[in-house]
């Protein structure tokens, strides 16, 4: 194992009586990119924002950078990279006076040059007197992570950065991604994307502020124990209709004109497309992501009550 | 690393504070605009002591005495006779409908009692619905009278005699001699105006943060709380010395307002004043949840301080628990240097005690605002 740069154990966090995050451990090493995958509203920017020291910890306790979370909130706020889910960067600033800004705030050596060679990076030299508000969804993306690289974090922490963001953004951004942890930079992102999630060294699904799983994605696939096959054929309406009703069936979806059948107990799932109908073309394949983690979902809300 | 001042980012939020302010067009304008718009409106348009107001006479006789009681009310500036009548029905139809501010009844027996030496009796309905307005006119009433009708039958000379054998109370009305409103309201002003822009500009700005999401970006580099703070009250002291210029160069151009103290004691307590606003401004922004409730809470603390300071009312004339509320009110201390200095000439000496309390408003909002704000979004 190398070396921790997030090592949390049990953080707790409540809002009201509410608990948001639930006993959540993690680890993350150095140059790792780890995805922190969960549905809506399960803990992961509680999550995210208790590791950067924006949220007082309810419970548990862990180092950043080895720094107390508790007690050192400052000194990891110096070495830490954190972009926001909505951006929040100043709308009524420039690119470059928001550069400016943030250069100022972490105190630079040379913030007239590094601000110039960031805005050099983006490309946005002859648009750097632009509001940051008047910025499409992707350019907006791409000054936040900028802005926030820009004092040379060893860890990034990111909030669902690909939000709203076209796919080639979203490519060129994880190459970038890519690139800083290459260069020893630490990272965890958060995302709902299940090609981003692959993307990553290893990912952590987090449902209803508990930890579920952790691992590489091959890992977590593998111990979620569910068995895939797709079905095609004539009346797969009617088909699909059957076999969510049938025992041993968990999960049925439509993929253009075949059905992905996923169950957790094979014998079952095997005599349920058995008896599904005639005519059909059943054959075994790879359970995606996808599946694991709706069936998760749908796991967790029963655990809910 | 992180100390609780480094000039170097003080700096960076510095420039970013006065190019937002530069960039939100309303909010300048706002800050320039409000006391201009106060200062024409409550400088020319409010009047404690109205004069020539209008009046109905209702007379069935015409005459010397009559005359004679008419052109000494007049002479006062105080009444403006626009009705002449013998119908008291008619007059009192005027007063109700609000079209005079006074009837004065003359009965038809007023000559004849005065030349018979009998108590000669008028009538003088008020509108008294404000009291403020009729109080100046019914308060020349008893002398004017008197005087009006022993000029009327040429015994001044018994007059004087009288007045020899009377007390002779002396009046001196210092400071304000013609009692003009405006000496009064336009320094008060200045006080107003800075409570209401000052107070609102601060409150919004750290709940705008919040709103806008920014507040999570600043907090997670690091400042201190004493930066962020120092970084939203600095820029509001420039734009408060910009408005006590206005202020001030219209009271001494526009308005004449006398200024017989000495400038640096009143900019000395301008600077403590607006020092308390802004900070309670930033107490009230780190307990706002959204700007909406900034303002509200303004609001809740601009309305008894516009009341409750002897700005509008005067202070001594109201209840002991009004008082007492009055006390604890920035502007009510803050007024009564200001006119203090300006209209009584008086020194620090004088207003040192007012000073303090202004510094102990200071050190409790600073207080406050230093422990509300919170370097976490908890």
């Amino acid at each position: 194992m190398g070396e921790a740069v997030i090592d949390v154990r049990h953080l707790t966090k409540r809002f009201g009586g509410r608990t948001v995050v639930d006993d959540v451990s993690m680890r993350v090493n150095r140059g790792e990119i780890v995805g922190f995958l969960g549905p809506n509203g399960s803990g992961k920017t509680t999550t995210i924002r208790m590791m950067c020291g924006l949220l007082t910890l309810d419970a548990g306790e862990g180092r950043v950078l080895g720094f107390d979370l508790a007690t050192e909130t400052a000194a990891i706020k110096a070495e830490v990279g954190y972009m926001t889910q909505r951006f929040s960067l100043y709308e009524d600033l420039s690119i470059e006076e928001n550069l400016r800004l943030v250069a100022g705030l972490y105190a630079l050596p040379c913030p007239r040059e590094t601000v110039a060679a960031t805005l050099g990076g983006l490309g946005l030299t002859s648009r750097r007197r632009q509001l940051a508000g008047a910025l499409s969804g992707g350019w907006k993306q791409r000054l936040a992570l900028a802005a926030c690289v820009m004092h040379g974090p060893k860890l990034l922490l990111l909030d669902e950065p690909t939000a709203g963001v076209d796919p080639k953004a979203r490519r060129e951004f994880w190459d970038e991604i890519h690139r800083l942890a290459a260069g020893g930079m630490t990272v965890l992102v958060s995302t709902h994307y299940m090609d981003e999630a692959e993307r990553c060294h290893r990912i952590s699904y987090i449902a209803y502020g508990r930890l579920i799983a952790e691992g590489t994605v091959a890992e977590v696939i593998e111990g979620a124990g569910l068995h895939t096959f797709v079905v095609s054929g004539p009346g797969l309406d009617a088909v699909a209709r059957r076999l969510r009703a049938a025992p041993g069936v968990d999960q049925v979806a439509a993929f253009g004109v075949t059905l992905h059948v996923v169950g957790r107990d094979r014998a079952a799932l095997e005599a349920a497309l058995a008896a599904a109908g005639p005519g059909l073309a059943i054959a075994p394949a790879e359970t995606s992501l996808e599946d694991v983690f709706i069936q998760f979902m749908g796991a967790a809300t029963d655990n809910m009550g | 690393m992180s100390a609780v001042l480094s000039f170097r980012r003080l700096g960076a939020l510095l420039a970013k504070e006065f190019t937002q302010m530069r960039r939100d067009r309303v909010t300048f304008a706002m800050m320039l605009g409000v006391p201009l718009t106060q200062l024409l409106l409550f400088g020319f348009a409010i009047n404690n002591d109205p004069k020539g107001l209008p009046a109905a006479i209702v007379t069935t006789s015409h005459d010397q005495y009559s005359r004679a009681m008419i052109s000494a009310l007049e002479l006062t500036g105080y009444y403006r006779f626009t009705h002449v009548t013998d119908s008291a029905a008619e007059a009192e139809d005027l007063i109700t409908r609000g079209d005079v501010a006074f009837v004065v009844t003359i009965p038809s027996d007023f000559g004849v009692r005065v030349e018979r030496g009998e108590a000669p009796r008028i009538l003088v309905e008020a509108d008294a619905t404000d009291p403020a307005a009729a109080s100046g006119a019914i308060g020349t009433l008893g002398t004017v009278a008197g005087e009006a009708l022993l000029r009327a039958t040429g015994r001044e000379a018994d007059a004087e005699a009288e007045a020899a054998r009377r007390l002779e109370v002396v009046v001196h009305r210092r400071y304000n001699p013609e009692g003009i409103s405006q000496f009064n309201i336009v320094p008060g002003l200045l006080g107003v105006i800075l409570q209401m822009t000052m107070v609102m500009m601060t409150s919004m700005a750290l709940t705008r943060e919040r709103e806008r999401g920014t507040l999570e970006t600043l907090l997670a580099m690091p400042v201190s709380p004493t930066e962020v703070m120092l970084a939203k009250i600095l820029p509001y002291l420039a734009v408060g010395a910009a408005q006590v210029t206005l202020v001030l160069g219209a009271a001494r151009w526009i308005f004449g307002v006398p200024f017989v103290g000495a400038m640096s004691v009143l900019l000395g307590a301008i600077f403590v004043f607006v020092l308390a606003l802004v900070l309670l401004g930033y107490a009230i922004s780190s307990f706002a949840r959204s700007q909406m409730q900034a303002m509200q809470l303004t609001f809740f603390f601009f309305l008894p301080s516009i009341l409750l300071s002897g700005f509008m009312f005067p202070f001594r004339g109201m209840p002991p628990w009004a008082q007492a509320f009055g006390e604890i009110l920035p502007l009510t201390h803050f007024n009564r240097i200001i006119r203090a200095v300006m209209l009584k000439g008086a020194d620090l000496r004088g207003v040192g005690g007012e000073m303090l309390v202004l510094a102990l408003f200071v050190l409790i909002y600073a207080a406050i605002a230093l422990a509300r704000y919170r370097r976490t979004l908890d």
